[in-house]
């Protein structure tokens, strides 16, 4: 599944969070979306999962473009995940991964939840209610939410945020493993510049709604004379000179 | 629609229920209070009021009534506050599922919740008042399900004003009943309101509820003509909830307050 993005913009109250921005993923490539806070991440992710209108431009999945094809086929094959979206305290893991798992249409459902509590160790609090997990056991509980539907297209929105370096590697090694195994188009905000020069195949930096550079993390780091892709964020985000 | 996505969202909804024993006895808490309080009150008009003298029961069947579109409208909210509280939102939002299809199973899982509370409360009021709400009879169905189309109205009015405005609305969703009690002329007949009153609370579908609910206990007759005008009002109502709350979610969409709803 590709995706591409075609001169997309979104104005709130004359103030454009995200302006003119063109890019392409390829069937099954990973792409970073690197920027500081408020450089129009969310937003650009809220207007592919079709939460956001855009003011202008299109959002073109697989030839079909999200504003007028019929939005539910194409989230159908989509899923989304974030640490600041959560799933209900109440119900127990796996009530949550049923619900999810029903409205997402999976076929073999228990056999699926049974997949996906082996492959990310849910087996132990699978019936614990989800609101008395540790921040780890969310998270995988939440990717586990991503992947009930086997996406072709996966987005995370800082998948590794606020876990332990240890808790961290985990997840990202199992995105790792889950893309070799499974066709799947991934779009990765972070801030974890180690995490988006591990899995990605390429990188787009943003600055104030507007994409300033984008290539592969190698490209991007020798295109602005640094070692690492820390430096590099570090320089385009604190030079007031913006790279065309 | 596709049933297996309303069932999974009224699912949702069950699980909270069935997996929280305060959550159970609150909902059966507010009815019998509600019960208790106006059994003794109707208790006390019947041993100082000659009006109420033959009909001992009005008062507590009208407040059994209001209680179920309290109830159903409550329901719905709290269904959707849920939903913004445990910052389940944006989830929900990106699932393949139509607004058509989370209408419905709000609606669903409303009357279920508010059955919970009417039935043991309706039950009670048989032994400890002698007072039955199915005295009414058959019409009581028709009369329930009027108050159950507009209770979803005020929901949904509700939900659409929290995607408009955002968490923040909250307080409304709480006073939003309140407001039209005066108008619904549960307790009193319509004619206590002065005249100019009385044409707006015409228009609502309380006072052809409550109106007939008075004349079939106290006349013994049923007006067929004033429970269909109820329930028609209450679905010309419902139609414009819908339309309310899908302009809510489109603007909701364009102002970008769907992914960050409850933050």
């Amino acid at each position: 599944m590709s995706i591409e993005i075609k001169n997309l913009s979104k104005k709130f109250n004359e103030v454009y969070a995200v302006k003119n921005v063109n890019f392409t993923i390829g069937t099954n490539k990973t792409i970073g979306l690197l920027g500081p806070n408020g450089c129009g991440k969310t937003t650009s992710i809220g207007m592919m999962l079709g939460l956001i209108k855009p003011t202008t431009g299109d959002i073109i999945i697989q030839n079909k473009n999200i504003n007028t094809f019929e939005r539910n086929k194409l989230l159908s094959i989509m899923n989304f995940a974030s640490p600041y979206v959560e799933l209900p305290k109440k119900l127990s893991v796996k009530q949550n991964l049923q619900i999810y798992g029903r409205l997402y249409g999976v076929k073999d459902l228990s056999l699926r939840i049974d997949e996906l509590a082996e492959d990310l160790n849910l087996k132990d609090f699978i019936n614990k209610k989800t609101g008395e997990l540790s921040s780890g056991q969310k998270n995988r509980v939440s990717l586990a939410k991503s992947l009930i539907n086997k996406p072709e297209i996966l987005l995370l929105d800082e998948p590794t945020a606020s876990l332990d370096p240890d808790i961290g590697d985990y997840v990202r090694s199992y995105v790792q493993s889950y893309k070799s195994k499974n066709k799947v188009t991934i779009l990765l905000a972070s801030h974890n510049m180690a995490e988006v020069e591990r899995l990605c195949d390429s990188v787009i930096m943003m600055k104030k709604g507007k994409i300033i550079d984008q290539g592969t993390s190698k490209e991007i780091i020798n295109r602005h004379g640094r070692t690492n892709l820390e430096e590099t964020f570090l320089k385009i985000v604190r030079s007031k000179d913006e790279v065309a | 629609m596709r049933w297996h996505k309303i069932y999974a969202l009224c699912l949702r909804h069950i699980y909270l229920i069935s997996n929280s024993l305060p959550r159970i006895i609150d909902l059966i808490y507010w009815p019998t209070v509600q019960i208790f309080l106006w059994g003794f009150i109707s208790k006390f008009f019947t041993l100082n009021s000659e009006y109420y003298s033959n009909t001992v029961g009005i008062i507590l069947t009208a407040a059994i009534l209001y209680d179920f579109l309290f109830r159903v409208s409550i329901s719905y909210n709290i269904m959707f506050l849920e939903e913004i509280w445990s910052r389940n939102f944006t989830n929900l939002f990106i699932a393949p599922i139509k607004l058509s299809e989370m209408i419905a199973s709000l609606t669903i899982t409303a009357v279920f919740r508010s059955l919970i509370g009417l039935i043991p409360a309706a039950l009670l009021a048989i032994p400890l008042f002698g007072v039955s709400v199915f005295k009414i009879g058959l019409p009581l169905l028709a009369l329930l399900f009027s108050l159950y189309i507009f209770g979803v109205t005020l929901g949904l009015l509700v939900t659409a004003g929290l995607l408009r405005f955002g968490p923040s609305f909250e307080n409304i969703a709480w006073a939003s009943l309140f407001f039209l009690a005066p108008l619904g002329c549960i307790y009193y007949p319509v004619e206590i309101l002065p005249l100019s009153l009385q044409v707006i609370a015409k228009g609502l579908p309380l006072v052809h509820v409550f109106e007939e609910m008075r004349n079939i206990l106290i006349n013994n007759t049923i007006n067929y003509f004033e429970i269909f005008i109820s329930i028609l009002i209450s679905i010309a109502y419902f139609i414009f909830g819908v339309i309310i709350f899908y302009m809510a979610y489109f603007g909701a969409r364009v102002r970008g307050t769907l992914i960050n709803m409850g933050e």
